[in-house]
């Protein structure tokens, strides 16, 4: 067997917290030979960063790679010394980074961001540098790249950004390409074309790709290995057809479950004898409850020329225990919908019928204390950034009962008690600020909050993307389970089809401010009239289809 | 990793907690601890001075005038006999009187019209912000010098010409602080749970908004004990025999040059060390008020 390009052995990371050392990977052996692409997929927390970092020597300052060797290309990295490694970093090895646009300088040319790099490594000179990095643009599919060598981040879309920082990653030619969960945040149709990209590159140029990703799907369509990690150990490693055919260790079986795939029902996503799989029992469907009549929001100048319409005439109607999902990329108004139908924003016109009320007539200001705005809640997109970092779980909890309702303290805390239970967040939680809890938890406290005033209509704003596939498919199954106690109507709003599905009778696609199909989920999946419906169905990765461990969804069908 | 970071018991006392942060945030920068504890002598010092001297500040004696430091004396005597030690001592509750006065007036109401404007913005961002550039405009010693001289020289009006010279640092900084969490994601599960502006305001951005405000509180007040020194340096505010940094220095500069040094060095040196403390208090303090610090 020839030498394998990398070769991880016995790697163990360390890092010296306030509580002492905490290992986040341990005894990891990884290789990969030239031209193969290897995924390494875990959730967050399981180490498959930390050890990408630890190979390109760019871990934290408290972080220190405590036993193992990395050897690449015949250099043992873990014993090189900084000048040797600014060699190895970006020519030999490169990465591609999460968030496109923190990787980039914002106020720096795109183009002259592509030349430093050749430049920095002696692969152009400041002669002939420009001409070389319109290539790398025209290689990562620029269009017009003569133009765009002069733009800065901002001006392009987090796709284009995606792409720039591909053009920087593969400037010199690396032998192996690191990719960290390259297209979390993009839309979906987008991440196909970056994935797509990425890989026909390495393939063109004999590289070696080693893909981090939570996701077990896109690992599926891209990869010729998948490593599989948890809490910092690899737990199972094996070819892609083996790993789903036949997958050994019982994580490598949850994460296949938890990832939703296109016969999947909601509760598929847990094990069988899981008690948090919700049923699939319906409440049947009863009168509307919203009804949205000639929709539109116009931002920018009061000249009608100039005004650009976020979301422009859009009509549909919500049942009393409907669950309706509103499926879009990002920026086709599917976040400004929302937030007007919740009431944060006024609408330019239209009307927004709710329980007999138009409520678009009442400003966004008023309506902070009026009646209806108890049966009107919301769960938010990402469950960091909607919890107050001062308060504790108990406290933003009560808030909206606090504020709405006349309760004393302790029927509050009853109150709160019973919430957290309906949620499944353990008790003892409830005194602990958001940065001690993880996402899941965090999510829970968002939901508790936004069911406490027992709402008839809950708009679920991807309540889910920041979330693991276990996590996401707990709480989904939540979401579920309360709809039917509750007797709650939903509006699911995402960019995700698959995910959007398992919780919606009825989908709406939407694109540019208006909705181009609509339709019950099944048909819209399985015969979308639209060529977009098709675009997004297209773009979802799928693990094979013999994938499913026990072929549940199999038998259900 | 998250899974391995030890579980805080919430039964304990927020007091108890607090005082296991406060050590934490010590004992993690060495720096920190120093200036808590230089911190917690001036406290001493502003509290308990008139009590641990060991002359009464204002007594002259006319057989014992310009003695350089000796044990009796430890950092020697004033033109008047009086001892400087005693002086030095019992000048901390003046100045830091002053300092903490004028600087908590600039960020109560520097933070206030700063967070309405970030919160509000349009003309009550524009209002104030004009305002402020207002008072910017002005070289800040000189300003707070024509307010003394102009509203009378008492040590009230020092403490709200120290107080009007630093309110544009607070403003700006709330209004800042305020306007980039305007639309954070709880913001907008506020309004959801029926707050009202205000309260949103007050409860959720305000606080929010403040690790950052207290570094530059703690800056502000070094600033803050200058500028009263300094005030009185050139005769304005507290005027003699009332012991306070800024006139010691002031008084004993006329004896440096016939070598009594000691008359201005040790008064400045304790104004160098009120000034030092709080420039290294600040990141501590913020250490303290931030939630994300704590386990």
């Amino acid at each position: 067997m020839a030498i394998p390009l990398l070769d991880i052995r016995d790697l163990t990371v360390e890092f010296a917290t306030r509580n002492g050392t905490v290992t986040a990977v341990k005894k990891v052996d990884i290789r990969i030979n030239k031209g193969e692409t290897l995924g390494i997929v875990g959730e967050s927390g399981s180490g498959k960063s930390v050890t990408s970092y630890a190979l390109l020597r760019i871990l934290d300052r408290a972080g220190r790679i405590a036993d193992g060797s990395i050897v690449f290309g015949g250099v043992d990295v873990g014993g090189a010394d900084e000048r040797t490694m600014s060699e190895l970093r970006g020519r030999e090895m490169s990465m591609i980074f999460q968030n496109p646009r923190a990787a980039l300088n914002p106020i720096r040319a795109v183009g002259r961001q592509i030349e430093d790099v050749m430049i920095q490594h002696g692969l152009a000179t400041r002669g002939n540098a420009r001409g070389k990095a319109i290539k790398m643009l025209e290689a990562v599919r620029i269009r017009e790249p003569e133009q765009r060598y002069h733009a800065y981040p901002f001006e392009l879309s987090g796709g284009m950004c995606q792409r720039i920082v591909i053009a920087i990653a593969l400037a010199c030619r690396p032998q192996l390409l690191i990719a960290d969960e390259p297209t979390t945040g993009l839309d979906v149709t987008t991440q196909k074309a970056v994935m797509d990209l990425i890989v026909e590159l390495a393939a063109e140029r004999q590289m070696a790709t080693l893909l981090i990703t939570h996701d077990l799907g896109l690992a599926a369509s891209y990869c010729d290995r998948i490593v599989v990690m948890e809490k910092g150990e690899i737990v199972e490693a094996a070819t892609v057809d083996e790993l789903f055919a036949n997958p050994q260790h019982p994580y490598t079986q949850r994460l296949m479950r938890a990832t939703p795939r296109l016969d999947s029902q909601v509760a598929d996503l847990l094990p069988v004898d899981d008690k948090r799989r919700a049923s699939t029992e319906r409440q049947p469907l009863g009168p509307p409850l919203l009804e949205v009549d000639a929709l539109v929001k116009a931002f920018g100048s009061t000249k009608v020329s100039d005004t650009v319409k976020a979301v422009d005439n859009l009509s549909f109607t919500l049942h009393e225990g409907e669950s309706l999902g509103l499926v879009g990329e990002s920026g086709c108004g599917k976040s400004t919908t929302s937030a007007m139908i919740m009431r944060l924003l006024d609408p330019t016109s239209g009307a927004l019928t709710f329980a007999g009320t138009d409520i678009a007539a009442i400003s966004a200001k008023q309506f902070a204390h009026h009646p209806l705005r108890s049966k009107l809640q919301m769960v938010f997109q990402d469950p960091t950034d909607s919890l107050n970092p001062r308060w504790s779980a108990r406290r933003s909890i009560e808030d909206p009962l606090r504020r709405l309702t006349h309760v004393n303290r302790q029927e509050l805390n009853s109150r709160v008690s019973l919430l957290a239970e309906r949620v499944g967040l353990p008790l003892h939680l409830l005194d602990r600020f958001p940065h001690q809890l993880s996402g899941g938890q965090k999510a829970r406290v968002g939901i508790a909050r936004a069911i406490a005033l027992e709402p008839r209509l809950l708009i679920l704003d991807e309540p889910t993307a920041a979330l693991d596939v276990s996590v996401q498919a707990v709480v989904l199954n939540l979401l579920a389970s309360l709809r039917e106690q509750l007797n709650m109507s939903y509006l699911f709003i995402s960019h995700d089809l698959n995910v959007v599905r398992l919780l919606c009778d009825r989908v709406m696609v939407m694109q540019a401010g208006q909705i181009v199909e609509e339709g019950p989920t099944d048909k819209l999946l399985s015969e979308p009239s639209h060529q977009y419906t098709r675009a997004l169905l297209a773009a979802i990765p799928h693990p094979p289809a013999h994938a499913n461990p026990n072929n549940i969804s199999v038998a259900t069908l | 990793m998250s899974t391995l970071t030890s579980n805080p018991t919430s039964n304990e006392g927020a007091l108890r907690r607090f005082i296991r942060h406060l050590l934490y945030v010590m004992t993690d920068n060495p720096v920190t601890a120093i200036a808590f504890i230089l911190f917690l002598l001036m406290i001493i010092a502003a509290l308990f001075g008139p009590w641990l001297v060991p002359y009464n500040p204002l007594a002259t004696d006319s057989s014992s005038t310009l003695q350089a430091p000796s044990w009796q004396h430890w950092f020697g005597t004033d033109h008047l006999g009086r001892d400087v030690f005693s002086r030095v001592v019992v000048a901390t509750r003046l100045d830091l009187m002053i300092a903490v006065t004028a600087v908590a007036i600039a960020f109560i109401v520097g933070s206030a019209l700063g967070a309405i404007a970030g919160f509000y913005g349009g003309w009550a961002d524009r209002i104030t912000g004009r305002l402020m550039d207002t008072i910017m405009a002005f070289p800040l010693f000189v300003l707070a010098m024509g307010i003394v001289a102009a509203a009378g020289n008492t040590i009230e009006n020092i403490i709200y010409a120290t107080a009007i010279i630093n309110l544009p640092f607070y403003a700006r900084m709330a209004r800042t602080e305020v306007a980039v969490r305007r639309q954070a994601g709880y913001v907008q599960a506020a309004r959801l749970s029926g707050n009202r502006d205000w309260r949103i305001l007050a409860f959720q951005i305000f606080p929010n908004s403040l690790p950052p405000m207290m570094v530059q509180i703690s800056l502000n007040m070094g600033w803050a004990i200058l500028n009263a020194a300094g005030l009185s340096f050139i005769g304005l505010g507290v005027s003699p025999p009332t012991p306070e940094w800024g006139i010691m220095v002031a008084e004993g500069a006329n004896y440096i040059v016939s070598g009594h040094w000691w008359l201005a060095l040790f008064p400045g040196m304790a104004l160098m060390l009120a000034v030092f403390t709080f420039n290294l208090l600040g990141d501590g303090l913020r250490d303290l008020v931030d939630p994300l610090r704590r386990t």
